[in-house]
This record gives C-alpha cells, structure tokens and sequence, in this order.
C-alpha cells in the first residue's frame, strides 16, 4: 500500500496542478503533496510490516507482467532521498517566480512520481515503464525553463538517455525469454541462466543504459551542459535524484542477474569509472560557471559509486548504497546554494562574484559546512561512505584505488577554490550590494546541515537499511 | 463477407446520396452511420452470425484475426472520418464521391484479410488501390496533387504488373492458385519449383511496393506530399496496414512452405534494415512536417516489417497492436496538419499557446510514435521486437532496430519543441469544439491501448 500511495500520490497532484492557475495556491499545493509524499517515504522506512510495502495485481497477463511494487532497503534510502529532497527543492526556489508555473510544478511532481516509480517496481517491465516516464516531465522541465541554450541541450540529453533506455529493453526482453516460466518478476530474471556470450552481450546493452544515467565517462556529455542550462530546481532534481536511477538499476537488476559477467567486466568499469573521475575532476579545476563545476563534481562522485560497486567486496557495496543518499543530500544543499547566489547576485561566474561574505554571512558558513562534506571530511555523512568505497576498492585493487584516492586532492583544490572565489576576496561591481540568504533558504540549508553532521556522527541507521539490500547481491555471487 | 458485401453496398448508397441528399455536410453523417453498420456487422461476423452466406469455393476464409483486423480498419476509419470529416468536405464541392472511396477501399481491406487464392490477393490490392489514384488527385487545381496521383498510378500500375507476372510463374510453378500447396519432399529443392521462387520474389517485390519498404519506397514521399493531407492520412495509415495483412498471410503459407530452397529471413533482414535506413535517416533532414511524415512512414513500415521476418505468435499480435498504434497516432497527427497553414516545422512554432488542447493532444501521437510507454506505440514496438528474439536469432536486428527508435526520437521530437517552447504565431484553419473532442478521444485511445492492451487480444479468443 505505502509503495503504490508513494506513486498515486504525486501523480494525482501533478495532474491536479495544471489546472490550478493561481501562481501562489499551486506553488503551496505542490510543497503540500511533496510534505504529504515525504511522510508517506517515511512511513514506509520505519514500517517493519511487509504487507504493508508490498502490492501485487495482474496487469497484461498476455505478457507476464504484474504490477508488483515493494520496498526493500534501497529502495528505502532512495524513496527517501527521492521523497525528501523535492520538499527542499520547492521550498529552497519558493520565492522564485516561473512563467506558466501550474506546469512547472505539475511536472516536477510526475517526474518524481515516475523516479519513485523506478524506486519500488520489482517487476522489470513496469521499472522500465516508470525508467521511461521520469524522461518525459524531465524533458519538458528543462526545455521549457532555464538558460538559451536549454533546447538544444535538452535534445541531446534526451536522445542519449532514450538510446540507452531502448538497448535495456532489448536486453530485457531476450532475458525475459530465457526466464524458465516467461515472467518479468525480479524472482525469475534472478535465477535466468544465459550461456557466457548471451551474457556477455546482455549485460553491456543493459550496463550503457545505466551508465549514461549515472553518466560514466564515456557517455558523460550530455551532463554538464544539461545542468548548466536547466533551470536549477529541475537540475537540483536530475542530480539529486535522478542520477540514483542509473547506480539503482545496476544494484537492483544488473548486478544480481549477470553477478558472474559482472565479475569479469568489472576491469574495464572501473578503470572506466576511475578515469573519468580523474578527468571531470580536471576539468572541474578549470570550470568558471558555479553549476559546471558542481556538475563535474557530480560526474566525479558518482564514479566513485559506480567504481565502488563493482569491486565484489562487501564494503564497498555498502559504502556506495550509503554514498548515493549522502551525495544527494550534499549536492542539494551546493544547488540550493548557486540558486540563491545567481538570484541574489544575478551571475554565477566566478569571475564576476567575490567577497560575499561580508555581505551574506549566514549563507558562508553553510555553504562551508556543505564543502567539507563534498570533499568528505571526517564527521561529515560523505566520510562514512567513502572511506568504505575506498576501502573496498583498495581491496579489489591497490593501484585503482591509489589513482582514485589522488580525487580527493583534486576535489579539495576545486571545492576550497570555489569557497575563495565567490565568498573572499574584494567585493565586486555585482557582489557589493547583495544581501544575505532569505529566511526560507537558510532554513532548508539549516537542516541538509544538521542531516550532514549527523550522519557523519551517527551513519548506523542507513548502514543498516544497506545491509538488507548487498546480502541480497552477494548471497548471488558464487 | 459481412463486410465485403455491406462496404460495397454503402458504397453505391452513398452514390445515390449525392445527388438525393442536396446538405453537403450530411454526407460525412452517412459515411459514419455506414461504417458504424459496417462495425457492428463485422463483430457480428466475429461473433459467429454470417448474414450473407456465399459460397466462395475456398478462395476467401475468415478467420478471427482477420476479422480483428477488418474491425481494426473500420474502426480507424471511423475514427478518421470523425476527426477529419470537415477537412474531406474542403477539397472539392462533391464530396460524396470521396467518401464512397473509403467504402470500396474498405472492401478491398476485407478481401486482403481473408483471401486464400493468389488471385483473390490480386483483386484486393487492385480494388484497395484504384480508388486511392482517384484521392490522390483529388486536389484538381494543385498540381502537385495531379503530379503525385500520375505518379502513383504509373509506378503502382508497373509494380501490380510484376504481381501479374509472379502470380502467373507460381502457377506455372505449383500448378494452382490456391495458396497452401501439397507439397512432395523430394527432389532438388523438396518440391520446391525454381518458377515459384521466382515467382514469389516478383510478387514480393511488388508487395514491398505497395507497404513501401525499401528499396521500392521511392514513389512514397512524393505521393503522400502531394496528396491532400487528409488523403495522406488514409493512404499512410489503412491502406498500408492492409498490405501488411496480406503479406503476413503470404508469408506464413508460402515462404514457410518455400523457406528449405531460400533463405527468406536473411532477405527481409536486408529489407528491414534498408527500410529503417532510409525512412529514419532522410525523415531527418526534412523541413515540412508533411513529408516527415511520409518518411516516418517508411520508417514504421519497416518496425512492422519484423513481424514478416519472425512469423510467430508475438509477430500476429504486434502487427494488430501495431496496426492500431500507428493507424491512431498518424490520423492524429495529419488531422492536426490538415488544420496548420504552414507545414514546416517553423508553422507550429508556439502552437501550446494558441491551441493547447491541439497542441497536448498531438504530443500524445507523436510520443506514441517515437514509442514512449504508457502510449500504445511503446507496446507495439515491443511486441515487434519480442517477435524477432523469439525466433532466437538475428538479436544484432533488434539492436539495429532499437537504434533506429532512438533516431526516430529525434524528428518527432523536434514538432514538440516548435509547439511548446518557441515562439511564433501558428495560422490554423478554423479549429472546432467537437475536432477538439475527437483528437482527445484519439489520444485517450492510444493511452488506454498503452496500457491494457488486452481490450484488443482478448477479441482474439471470442
């Protein structure tokens, strides 16, 4: 029940919020259903009822396919995150005005219904459907709203990730066909046997579509662009949220069904995954746009997890299920932070800002605290989960994990040199008569803030939830 | 037979009507009632009640996923004489002629689904085809109308002579018209007669002329440019599904019977590989939407192609699936274009402003076309490609095929951007309540097809 509500609800309001004209009453409608769906995730997580979390009926018995939702622990912490952050989202941009905006927000609501869609779906046609629908509200969000050069930038980002949601479905439905009683359910594509080759072709059509959602370098491209021209509450939800789809799938279904394949490619993902971190981190030293280097920084991080997924150790499962929901919360809190710069400020080039804490103290000090936990201090939740990524990584390999440990550097250079140029320095032309953070936005940091330190205090809650989740992948490991 | 008899008959009552019945707009009312008695009869028949008992010596048989079909067909055209009824009426002062077209273009249909003799076959494309040279002409003070309608007719008459000649090498080759052949499993080709595989490859030539499957699709975007839209709209959507029907049925009898001398699947590969070659990558390059369109066409004729290839259970539903999704979304869409002055891209620009409901709805067809879920184009894109892994070979074509989906995005795509995030002030044609009414009833259509899909196989176990 609590996993269809967690779909039926911000559907209904989506839908329900294109027809309500009124900027204001749809703008407060909106941050209700998301506080009502959030509740709803939270629920969920503390329930140790399973009838409650599962729902199960017959849909298109020709096919095989049933609507089968439920929760198990990953699903917990990405529902959460999921259900969590667009509160944030719409309450950080409350005070920001948008044309046409009873389809703004009835959009940000469907895409994150189909997000929680692919967040509960056990049944791999109806993961794909939802996979699929997330797309179509996040396409029109970002060509609609954002930078000049958004509709362009959105046509790519849209074709790649369509591309790589087809070469899944082939991968699907040949798998499908080798199920021994012709089920999309998780429990028989689990137990498919497919010979080496038939593998080996299979995982790689599934692998691309997952890893242009991450992205994975190659397949990075579309990403800096897309966040850099999208407005920055749809980017605060594409990498926020929608980024965990691309590592979910691989947790949820590439992982248990080609564990072996898996094991053999897991060479050339890493180094894949190891180099591209490496090279966005370069790249994002040199950026001069706040939002591009964030989203290099984003490329960087989410290396990590997919590198620390495939190590086949324990830890490093762990460490990357506890990353993905740490590095939402702390990527939020960066983009919460750019919006309210280019708002206030009216740029977000490094180059044109400049000593603005003197004029915006409050907003300096949370945004510090968010830098240390993008470069994973200790006592920040970052920590926890990369020291256990590194960890497993240094156990797959010590020279991988000596490469990708030179990041953290990297990270720190980029992350304090960011902190120097918009906050030290001399006041310039545009930064000279800002004025600090409005209420609504430092109480939203206020919180990412106390939800930074005590998960980097205090990580056993979501360790716990992760435990469930990598017992079931290595119990299919041989 | 229901419905072979009941179209030609309303066909010669809507004759009549033109000259008894002076209100113009009456006709399309007639039209309609005629193809509502043609569905209920057609169900009938479905159902087990045969009104007109005839006699066919073997030639026609029905059988349920025929009769599915035929329902399909009216259907859609029901569907398209509701939507783009008043745009019929625009091209010419007696329209009650055209209309009768449907009739006998519907007639043809129910032979194409039914026949069992390679004559019927011919019949049926003939009489599916002639009243199409007529529509396509029937813009008489365009030329570029009468241009496509030559056109049509000269490389349609060219290509129905090939059918001649293959049909006439397969008798001479088996001996009969009948399509199912006793067959002896001896001999150089296991009974297999080199003029019938000559004679099969003619007519399969002349059959991808008529669906416009490369490399004979050269006549299509010239035609279906020229023609009136609301005649591109019929032409692209019941008359090229119906040749698909008759080529399904051909190729379960008489390419399976042939398949021990000749490799058909590796020549459909080629074929459908050409087919989404051509139809997706010149769909790119075009500026008018319209001629978009007729590549786009090309491109679907060769999704729809998959099902020749594999032959199997998946292959019969998705083409029926297929057949709905692509019938529904492109009447959609050239009922939309009817109604826009300027069809290139630039004449939608903006057109969520001016006409939203229009502008939602077309987004709906053209996301079924691309083959988004939750529209009935993502399902019957799956059925096809189900069909081609079920076979256990060939995967690199699903690949392909699947890679071709993606590029398709892009043209279909690029309509949405013009209508909901550029600016412009589009010129449309006078846009009515009740249009609005029958786009959205198209689109709430596609959606509810996308998802119980079982609304249309359950007719297949009544």
């Amino acid at each position: 029940m609590v996993a269809l509500l967690l779909i039926l609800v911000p559907v209904i309001g989506g839908l329900l919020s294109f027809f309500i004209k009124n900027e204001k009453s749809v703008k407060g409608f909106a941050v209700f259903i998301s506080l009502v769906t959030f509740l709803i995730s939270l629920m969920g997580v503390f329930s140790t009822d399973t009838s409650m979390l599962h729902f199960d009926k017959a849909w298109m018995p020709e096919l095989g396919s049933r609507i089968t939702l439920g929760l198990d622990g990953v699903g917990k912490i990405l529902t959460l995150l999921t259900a969590a952050s667009m509160p944030v989202i719409l309450i950080s941009t409350y005070k920001n005005t948008y044309h046409n905006a009873n389809r703004f927000y009835g959009l940000m609501l469907l895409c994150q219904a189909g997000m929680l869609g692919v967040f509960v779906s056990m049944d791999i046609l109806l993961f794909y459907f939802f996979w699929e629908l997330s797309l179509i509200p996040a396409y029109f969000l970002c060509s609609s709203w954002g930078g000049e050069k958004r509709i362009r930038v959105t046509y790519k980002f849209f074709v790649y990730t369509f591309l790589g949601s087809l070469l899944m479905l082939v991968s699907v439905i040949f798998i499908y066909f080798k199920t021994s009683d012709h089920s999309f359910s998780m429990q028989s594509f689990y137990h498919v046997k497919l010979s080496a080759t038939q593998s080996q072709w299979m995982f790689w059509l599934f692998f691309v579509a997952s890893a242009i959602k991450m992205p994975v370098f190659p397949f990075h491209t579309w990403q800096p662009d897309t966040y850099e021209q999208s407005d920055t509450a749809v980017t605060m939800l594409l990498s926020g949220v929608m980024v965990k789809m691309g590592v979910f799938a691989v947790i949820r279904w590439l992982l248990p069904i080609f564990p072996v394949t898996a094991q053999n490619n897991s060479s050339i993902i890493i180094g894949l995954a190891v180099f591209g971190m490496i090279y966005a981190s370069l790249i994002a030293i040199r950026q001069d746009d706040m939002k591009r280097l964030v989203a290099y920084s984003s490329i960087a991080h989410v290396g990590l997890i997919c590198a620390a997924l495939f190590t086949n150790q324990n830890i490093g499962t762990q460490g990357a299920i506890i990353q993905m929901f740490n590095h939402g919360i702390n990527i939020l809190g960066l983009w919460i932070v750019a919006d309210a710069i280019e708002q206030k400020v009216g740029t977000r080039k490094f180059s044109e800002l400049g000593g603005l804490s003197q004029k915006a103290p409050t907003l300096a000090i949370l945004f510090v605290v968010l830098c240390m936990a993008n470069i994973a201090l200790p006592l920040t939740n970052a920590f926890v989960g990369e020291f256990l990524m590194f960890n497993g990584l240094f156990r797959y390999n010590p020279i991988v994990a000596g490469m990708a440990i030179t990041c953290i550097i990297l990270v720190v250079v980029y992350t304090f040199g960011m902190i120097q140029k918009i906050f030290y320095g001399n006041t310039s032309a545009l930064t000279g008569t800002a004025k600090d953070s409005s209420f609504n936005i430092n109480a939203v940091l206020v919180i990412l803030v106390i939800v930074v330190v005590v998960l980097g205090v205090y990580p056993q809650p979501l360790i716990n939830l992760a435990q469930q989740s990598f017992n079931l992948i290595i119990t299919k490991t041989p | 037979m229901n419905e072979i008899i009941f179209s030609a008959i309303w066909g010669v009552i809507m004759m009549f009507c033109s000259f008894l019945v002076s209100n113009k707009s009456a006709y399309r009312h007639i039209a309609a009632i005629g193809l509502l008695v043609l569905l209920i009869v057609n169900m009938m028949e479905t159902g087990g009640t045969v009104i007109f008992k005839v006699d066919t010596m073997g030639m026609l048989s029905y059988s349920t996923f025929g009769l599915l079909f035929n329902s399909i067909a009216i259907g859609c055209t029901l569907l398209y004489v509701l939507v783009s009824g008043k745009d019929i009426e625009r091209l010419e002062k007696n329209i009650a002629e055209y209309l009768v077209l449907l009739f006998f273009v519907l007639c043809g249909v129910g032979i194409l689904s039914a026949y069992n003799n390679l004559l019927m076959l011919f019949i049926g494309i003939e009489i599916l085809t002639i009243p199409l040279y007529i529509l396509t002409g029937s813009d008489k003070h365009n030329l570029k109308s009468n241009e496509a309608a030559l056109k049509y007719f000269l490389m349609g008459s060219f290509s129905t002579g090939l059918m001649l000649m293959g049909i006439a090498l397969m008798y001479g080759g088996t001996g009969t018209f009948t399509l199912e052949v006793a067959r002896t499993e001896t001999g150089l080709y296991k009974g297999v007669s080199f003029l019938e595989i000559v004679g099969l490859l003619l007519l399969m030539t002349s059959m991808c002329f008529k669906v416009s499957a490369a490399p004979f699709h050269f006549w299509t975007p010239d035609v279906y440019d020229g023609a009136p839209s609301v005649v591109t709209s019929f032409m692209a959507t019941i008359v090229k599904v119906a040749g698909f029907i008759a080529f399904l049925k051909l190729c379960y009898i008489r390419m399976i019977g042939t398949s021990s001398a000749i490799d058909w699947r590796l020549l459909f590969s080629i074929i459908v590989v050409a087919t989404l070659l051509f139809g997706n990558i010149t769909a790119i390059f075009q500026q008018s939407v319209k001629r978009m369109m007729a590549y786009s066409s090309i491109a679907h004729a060769g999704f729809m192609l998959f099902a020749l290839f594999s032959l199997n259970d998946f292959a019969n539903k998705g083409l029926l699936l297929y057949s709905v999704a692509y019938c529904l979304a492109t009447i959609g869409v050239f009922a939309v274009l009817a109604k826009v002055k300027d069809i290139t891209y630039e004449g939608y620009n903006g057109l969520a402003k001016t006409q939203p409901v229009v502008a939602a709805a077309n987004t709906v067809f053209l996301l079924s076309l691309a083959g988004i879920p939750l529209t009935a184009g993502f399902l019957a894109k799956y059925y096809m490609l189900s069909a081609v892994i079920a076979t256990g070979t060939y995967t690199w074509l699903v690949v392909t095929g699947v890679v071709f989906a993606a590029i398709s995005s892009y043209y279909y795509f690029r309509v949405i951007q013009a209508m909901y995030f550029k600016t412009g002030d589009p010129q449309t044609e006078d846009i009515s309540g009740s249009f609005k009414v029958g786009l959205l009833a198209l689109a709430a259509i596609i959606i509810i097809v996308g998802i119980f899909p079982q609304i249309i196989f359950n007719w297949l176990y009544f």
